[in-house]
């Protein structure tokens, strides 16, 4: 009883304001517990929220290599000094970084010493009554208090009908009441759908992977390992066993606005592919595009980008063909499409391999000084240059197959411009090479991702948990009634509100109007007279007009 | 390879929204001025209780049969505002020039023939859109209309910033923001934006509002504008309501945007730097709500809180399109 009055008295902010007076001379358990209390105090809460939030910002000012780990590289080509400084502190990692998960890691531990004590006493007040009447209802937050002519039974009963939405409890001459029991409930959900939150990512880092290729259009690809250009596994992700299905690419059409200030932005993307789930199911078609990926075994297949696979045809000296494939080129950027890439021949027939660098430019145009460019980014006159090399490609070792390694190789000079199904002869009877037309490519991410519906479920809930913190208002309202000496029933109404005590006191101001309202109705009779008696209860005479907002 | 023409975009619809905008701005200028005459001369009014303001602090006044007696603790001072007819006609005005507003970004709509918040341009003007709405939704609910020239003022730098640099042709959209997620998404971080603006711009109000009690209570005198705001606990409720109904939104918003960026990019977080800055206003709003509840914190420190957040999310928008490269860049 007396734990339920400091309850109601104490200001809601007053018994979190936390105890954490260094103990003194406790021993070691007095100390876990004092640094335990520390840690799960609101006050450290919300200092390691601040952390997170500040520990984020390099993470938006510095490359990162989850984000594109050539920009990393670039940072470091272009500060050498700084940057291996700054990668000591992991901050080309900060994501996952051992500082940055100290800091969620503790925010975690302190949330769940926070929330799970807090859980359980919720769980008890929910199965309680609500508490004894205070003696002294005059010096809540909202007190009011009036005369009638109704009997104190009569007003109790009439109280319980106002009081709708509240659980009462009658306490000998008074009602207790009080609701808003939710709001409790959906924090401590919302907390904990925080917690889930954070466990479905963490299993989804370990076991799901991420992969990603270049597909030509006429070209297919099997879900192994060895398909990959790159590929991401989780820690405990098993890349021998993946998901056994196979993709073709029949099509892919690109459309770029024609004209006017936008001219060049891309349109639409749109990729025609054949699919199995494994090598016994039925063919499937499937549309891919931007935001429409293909969905299959489990596994997510996106578009990501597109570009040009100008197709070459190389002769050797004899003039047996010893090449005949297209070859994806990298664009530089995606108004003109200006391509970059390397034809590589490892096998002429003898012991000099051939090698290109060339440039593809899908619309070329020259401009007023003579210089051939892009103007377009779609394909409406494709030319190429090239740049010969004669010599050792140097494939031994493991090499990128967008460099061509020129150090073991002789120059054989530079192509002229080739429009399609021209051919360059090579100088000293080296063969030809005909640019004899394009494909186009598309790039490609696979992505295994066993957390995205566990994430969105603990993330909706948590939106869940959250509305119904903010806007449910727990409340107590008492109502007594005692009989006067004049025989009139005195009626005291009192409400105290843990949130925000404006708007509580507002309703806790309509509960008493409309009490006073049904008993003067319940004297009155049915066939009472005066037009102030009206059966409207909306429409009570309101002594401050605090109910109208308007002016 | 199929090409296109950008004639989709209707002319008529285009010019008249270019129209409605510049007339709006002039609008919100002179309901600006309005109010910034309103605040500066206007009479200390008592303002009338709502659901903003305990009850009961007429109560002793009023009469009636029932003569209900009401007591309400409240260690409020009382809130009073500066108020005259110029107010009222300020508010009529912003009223117009919302509706400027509303008719403008439906003509802009139909002008490219897609949903009207496409790029930044548009991104700002429906923001501001948006804390209009919130400053008028304030003002006939919770009678706060002495926050109008401080909500009118990010406004028209904002709408000025937007017409000024921001500005592109209506036209159609890159594919990877043609998907009905724009609706959804931008949407929703558009009105939790504006606001957490109005609750920003109340915010800053707030703390002019507490210097000036401060002061007061040192026994210095303030005048001038400062020393005529309402209450400060007043000022603070509106901005925490605001946030209240931004806070989740926002949420929804990221939760939204993670859908999205699953279906479009493969992944739902992979921390672009947008997506880095979401989340750091996102924290920081949680920390001013958790302040709310912690001792010590209640009051300017939250409130500080508050005003860091909503710079964050202007940080977002701004910076985050021109400083960093990455699949949020549509500028
Ligand atoms: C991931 C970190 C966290 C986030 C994003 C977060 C967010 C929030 C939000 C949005 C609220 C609603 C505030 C309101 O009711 O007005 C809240 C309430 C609360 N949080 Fe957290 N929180 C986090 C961690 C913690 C931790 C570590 C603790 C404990 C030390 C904690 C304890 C509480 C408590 C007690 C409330 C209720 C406040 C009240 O009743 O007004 N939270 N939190």
């Amino acid at each position: 009883m007396s734990t339920g009055k400091d309850d109601t008295a104490a200001p809601v902010a007053a018994t979190r304001e936390d105890n954490t007076g260094r103990p003194k001379g406790l021993g070691p358990t007095g100390w876990l517990r004092w640094a335990w209390r520390i840690l799960t105090s609101m006050r450290t809460a919300l200092i390691l929220l601040f952390l997170l939030a500040v520990g984020a910002i390099p993470g938006s000012f510095l490359p990162q290599n989850v984000v594109s780990v050539e920009e990393v590289n670039t940072y470091f080509r272009e500060h050498p000094e700084l940057a291996p400084w700054l990668d000591r502190f992991y901050l080309f990692d900060v994501f996952s970084s051992p500082w940055y998960a100290a800091i969620y890691l503790l925010l975690f531990v302190s949330l769940a010493g926070c929330v799970i004590p807090r859980a359980i006493t919720h769980a008890r007040a929910v199965r309680a009554r609500p508490v004894q009447t205070p003696r002294n209802l005059g010096r809540m937050p909202y007190a009011a208090r009036f005369t009638t002519d109704a009997d104190p039974e009569t007003v109790l009963d009439r109280a319980r009908g106002v009081l709708k939405g509240y659980r009462t409890e009658r306490y000998g001459d008074s009602v207790s009441a009080e609701t808003g029991y939710l709001r409790e409930a959906g924090n401590v959900l919302f907390h904990l759908a925080l917690l889930g939150l954070l466990l479905a990512l963490a299993a989804g880092a370990f076991f799901g992977y991420r992969g990603n290729l270049l597909l030509v259009e006429g070209d297919g690809f099997a879900n192994t390992l060895t398909s990959y250009d790159a590929i991401y596994p989780g820690h405990w992700t098993d890349t021998d066993d993946l998901e056994p299905f196979t993709v073709h690419l029949d099509d892919f059409e690109a459309s770029f606005i024609e004209d006017g200030d936008l001219r060049g932005q891309a349109e639409s993307y749109v990729a025609d592919l054949t699919y199995r789930e494994s090598p016994e199911d039925e063919q499937a078609r499937h549309r891919l595009e931007v935001n429409h990926p293909l969905s299959v075994g489990g596994v997510q297949v996106y578009l990501l980008g597109h570009g040009y696979a100008p197709e070459f045809e190389v002769r050797n000296a004899d003039g047996e063909v010893v090449f005949d494939q297209p070859v994806p080129f990298i664009h530089r950027e995606t108004r003109s499409f200006t391509s970059d890439g390397v034809v590589k021949v490892p096998d002429t027939g003898d012991e000099e391999q051939l090698g290109f660098v060339g440039v593809f430019l899908p619309s070329a145009v020259e401009t007023e000084d003579g210089e051939l460019i892009s103007d377009f980014p779609g394909a409406r006159n494709p030319q190429v240059t090239l740049e010969g090399y004669r010599g050792d490609l140097g494939l031994v070792d493991p090499q990128s197959v967008y460099q061509l390694r020129t150090t073991g190789m002789e120059e054989l000079g530079s192509s002229p411009v080739l429009e399609m199904g021209d051919t360059w002869r090579l100088p000293d009877g080296a063969g030809s090479i005909t640019f004899s037309g394009y494909s186009e490519y598309v790039s490609l991410q696979v992505n295994r991702d066993g957390a995205r519906l566990p994430a969105l479920a603990a993330a909706s809930l948590a939106v869940l948990g959250l509305l119904v913190t903010l806007f449910v208002r727990p409340r107590r309202v008492w109502v007594r009634a005692v009989t006067g000496e004049d025989g009139r029933t005195t009626v005291e109404l009192a409400g105290l509100g843990k949130t925000e005590a404006a708007g509580d006191n507002a309703e806790f101001h309509e509960l008493t109007t409309e009490l006073a309202q049904r008993l003067r109705n319940a004297s009155e009779g049915p066939d009472a007279e005066g037009p102030e008696s009206g059966p409207d209860p909306h429409t009570p005479q309101d002594p401050s007009g605090s109910t109208t907002t308007r002016e | 390879m199929t090409y296109t023409l950008a004639g989709a975009v209707n002319e008529t619809m285009a010019s008249a929204s270019d129209t409605l905008i510049i007339a709006m701005i002039v609008t919100y200028a002179a309901a600006l001025f309005l109010f910034a005459i309103e605040a500066a001369y206007g009479q200390r009014t008592r303002l009338k209780a709502g659901k903003l303001m305990p009850v009961g602090a007429g109560a002793a006044d009023g009469n009636t049969d029932d003569a209900i007696e009401v007591n309400v603790r409240s260690t409020e001072g009382e809130a009073k505002a500066p108020q005259n007819a110029l107010g009222r006609i300020a508010l009529g005005v912003t009223t117009l020039g919302f509706v400027l507003g509303v008719a403008q970004i439906v003509t802009r709509g139909l002008a490219a023939g897609r949903w009207p918040w496409g790029n930044m341009f548009e991104f700002v003007v429906a923001l501001c859109l948006v804390a209009v709405g919130g400053l008028l939704y304030a003002s006939f609910r919770y009678q706060a209309r002495f926050l109008g020239a401080f909500v009118l003022v990010p406004v028209l730098l904002l709408l000025g910033i937007g017409v000024r640099w921001l500005y592109v042709d209506p036209g159609p959209l890159i594919p990877a923001l043609q998907s009905y997620w724009i609706p959804i998404h931008v949407s929703a971080t558009i009105l939790a934006g504006g606001a957490f603006m109005v609750s920003g711009a109340a915010g800053v109000t707030y703390l002019v509002s507490h210097r000036t009690e401060t002061k007061r209570a040192l026994g210095e005198k303030v005048t001038g504008i400062a020393g005529r705001l309402p209450s400060p606990e007043l000022l603070d409720r509106i901005s925490h309501r605001f946030v209240l109904f931004a806070f989740p939104l926002w949420t929804f918003g990221i939760i939204a945007g993670s859908i999205w960026a699953d279906e479009a990019w493969g992944r739902f977080w992979g921390w672009d730097p947008k997506e880095v800055w979401s989340f750091i206003s996102w924290v920081i709003y949680a920390a001013y709500l958790h302040a709310r509840a912690t001792g010590g914190w209640r009051g300017p420190k939250a409130t500080w809180i508050n005003v860091v957040g909503f710079a964050t999310v202007l940080f977002n928008f701004f910076a985050v399109n021109y400083m960093f490269s990455g699949l949020h860049s549509y500028a």
